[in-house]
């Protein structure tokens, strides 16, 4: 697994509960791609349509709160986000997520800092955001052991087909 | 130790366990309700072939019950085809209601157990002294799999409710206020122990409603000691033998919260966060707040207590023209019973409109969905913008009670003035 993750990044506010990331409404569908189509789409619809691929979604507190659909990460998965950086997460969404390979980050305060736009590198290792435009850096929490053993296998699916001896 | 982590302990076979560890646990019991078609694609794609017990593992249909369209109805399908290939012993069809409500009816929720939900709602259980706690498809698969699951050994913060609760002031309006205390992330990967002597008086109904909405305040699970209402509750139907855990004289919380519930007055959470809770004599004066829609039921607010509650402010009165009341019973059990004491009758008499049995629209699927622009207030559990339907409608939780008081006027209304 990269211990750095760089992309452009959107910037959400506080509580963007699962059903602004994908509404009730579209439960039902199964596609991924279509999944990805209306990530976001509870907060502004246009956000799906014109996200930046391999970007990182930018948020503030409690992140992921509400239903414990899997769907809100398979959204902002399949609408092309490779990690979610936040000043804290709802639990479920955080464990969904690092389950599917997609990064939740720690980072208190940082939505206030950043603008869409502007281009983020992760590094996992050193526990730190680095925004490209302005140059500054701000400390993030660390994942834990359990959550960078499951990533480090590409996810929980991985992870399992070896436990039960399929690959 | 705390009785929760005893319950960790006892199912990950060790001796103890402490705040912050990671522990890998059985799982009494699973349950997949019908949004998540996932777990059985996860469950196949990770080399799953049998179910690890399938007298522990249940599918409940309720988020489409019945199924309102051919989506919906083809993911059913799928399902079960599942649970019949596997010879599930339990499974909650279309007829049945909420999997919050109809597990505990049914016997798999005991005190001192570990039960896992694909839902987030899972909290719960802890009116029973079990420990729920929701979960994703894909952390789902792994315990049909496996039949365990990791978790995080969490922080426990009491919540002490002491006192009784005046006329007018329901279980709903005691976590409402609560609620808008700790607010929305004040338990994030937390657990809940409600203690008290409110809580050690409290009827089974009343406690669901207080540990099902610990999770809007982030928790991860729910926590209350069982008393005598839960053990008649459950002695008759538990369909294993059990043993009610208890947390350890001393033991210390990571933080403590006390309520006197005896001043409390009915609330309101108003749009659109479950957090903006306010008294609501303070928020709206009378017939401020014009409404379209009055909504009763869910895994909150759809038991007989809370039928019971409408059925007895509009027994010989009506809701106001061109208003709706949908009413849904939480379980089909919860809804016979409320037709044998009338309260079905009483409530259609006065003007609701009765669905089946299950979520209906508590989260926007179906049954009772809200246009741009239209007002609800409803006993369900969350606000969030768009959660009963359109992003441009407005939606205020609050008591079963306040509900139908509000939709005699159409407005806003103190329940206590027609109690
Ligand atoms: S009634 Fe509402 S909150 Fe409860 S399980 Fe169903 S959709 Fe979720």
């Amino acid at each position: 697994m990269k211990t750095e993750l760089t992309g452009k990044i959107i910037v959400v506010g506080d509580n963007v509960d699962t059903d602004q990331i994908y509404p009730g409404r579209f439960l039902a569908i199964t596609d991924p791609k279509e999944i990805g189509s209306h990530c976001l789409c509870g907060v502004d619809e246009s956000i799906a349509a014109n996200f930046p691929q391999g970007g990182i979604v930018v948020a503030g507190r409690n992140f992921g709160c509400g239903s414990s659909r899997e769907h809100a990460p398979i959204s902002l998965l399949n609408m092309g986000a490779c990690a979610v950086v936040a000043d804290s997460f709802a639990r479920i969404f955080f464990r969904n997520a690092v389950n599917l390979g997609l990064v939740p980050v720690i980072c208190k305060g940082i939505s206030k800092h950043v603008e869409a736009g502007q281009t983020l590198t992760i590094d996992l290792e050193k526990g730190e955001i680095r925004v490209a435009e302005t140059g500054e850096s701000y400390p993030c929490e660390q994942l834990g052991e359990q959550a960078m053993k499951i990533l480090e296998a590409g996810g929980i699916k991985p992870m399992m087909r070896k436990r039960f001896g399929k690959e | 130790m705390h009785a929760i982590e005893k319950i960790l302990a006892k199912n990950s076979g060790r001796a103890e366990v402490r705040t912050g560890e990671i522990v890998t646990a059985k799982v009494d019991f699973a349950e997949i309700n019908d949004l998540y078609l996932q777990t059985v694609y996860s469950f196949y794609e990770m080399g799953g072939e049998k179910v690890w017990d399938n007298e522990r593992c249940a599918f409940v249909f309720d988020h489409y019950a019945p199924c309102p369209d051919i989506k919906s109805a083809s993911n059913h399908k799928e399902m079960r085809e599942f649970a019949q290939k596997n010879g599930l012993r339990f499974h909650f069809d279309t007829h049945c209601g909420v999997c919050h409500q109809v597990m505990p009816e049914a016997g798999v929720i005991y005190p001192g157990m570990i039960v896992v939900a694909t839902d987030s709602h899972t909290t719960t259980h802890g009116a029973f002294g079990a420990m729920g706690t929701g979960c994703g498809a894909t952390d789902m698969a792994t315990i049909l799999m496996t039949g365990e699951l990791w978790f995080r050994v969490p922080e426990i913060i009491e919540v002490r409710l002491e006192g009784e609760t005046p006329k007018g002031v329901f279980p709903k309006d005691v976590i409402l206020a609560v609620l808008g205390k700790i607010r929305a992330d004040g338990a994030v990967y937390k657990a809940i122990d409600f203690t008290g002597s409110y809580v050690e008086n409290l009827g089974v109904p009343g406690r669901m409603t207080i540990c099902n909405m610990a999770v809007e305040m982030g928790a991860k699970t729910a926590y209350m000691q069982p008393n005598q209402a839960v053990l008649d509750y459950v002695t008759p139907r538990a369909v294993r033998p059990f043993e009610v855990v208890s947390t350890d004289p001393g033991y210390q919380y990571a933080e403590s919260y006390v309520f006197d519930v005896s001043t409390l007055v009915p609330q309101l959470a108003c749009p659109s966060s479950v957090e903006n809770v306010h008294p609501l004599p303070e928020v709206v004066s009378e017939g401020e707040v014009r409404l379209n829609q009055g909504y009763i039921g869910s895994c909150t607010g759809g038991r007989t207590e809370d039928l019971a509650a409408a059925a007895a402010i509009l027994r010989g009165k009506h809701i106001a023209e061109y208003t709706r009341l949908v009413v849904i019973p939480a379980s089909a059990e919860v809804m016979q019973e409320c037709m044998e004491k009338g309260y079905i009758q009483e409530l259609m008499r006065a003007g609701a409109t009765i669905s089946t049995p299950g979520c209906g629209a508590c989260l926007g699927a179906h049954e009772g969905i809200l246009a741009p622009g239209e007002t609800c207030i409803t006993s369900t559990n969350r606000n969030f913008p768009g959660r009963m339907g359109s992003t441009g409608a407005k939606m205020y939780l609050a008591s079963p009670a306040t509900v139908a008081a509000s939709m005699i006027s159409g407005t806003i209304t103190d329940p206590r003035q027609y109690l």
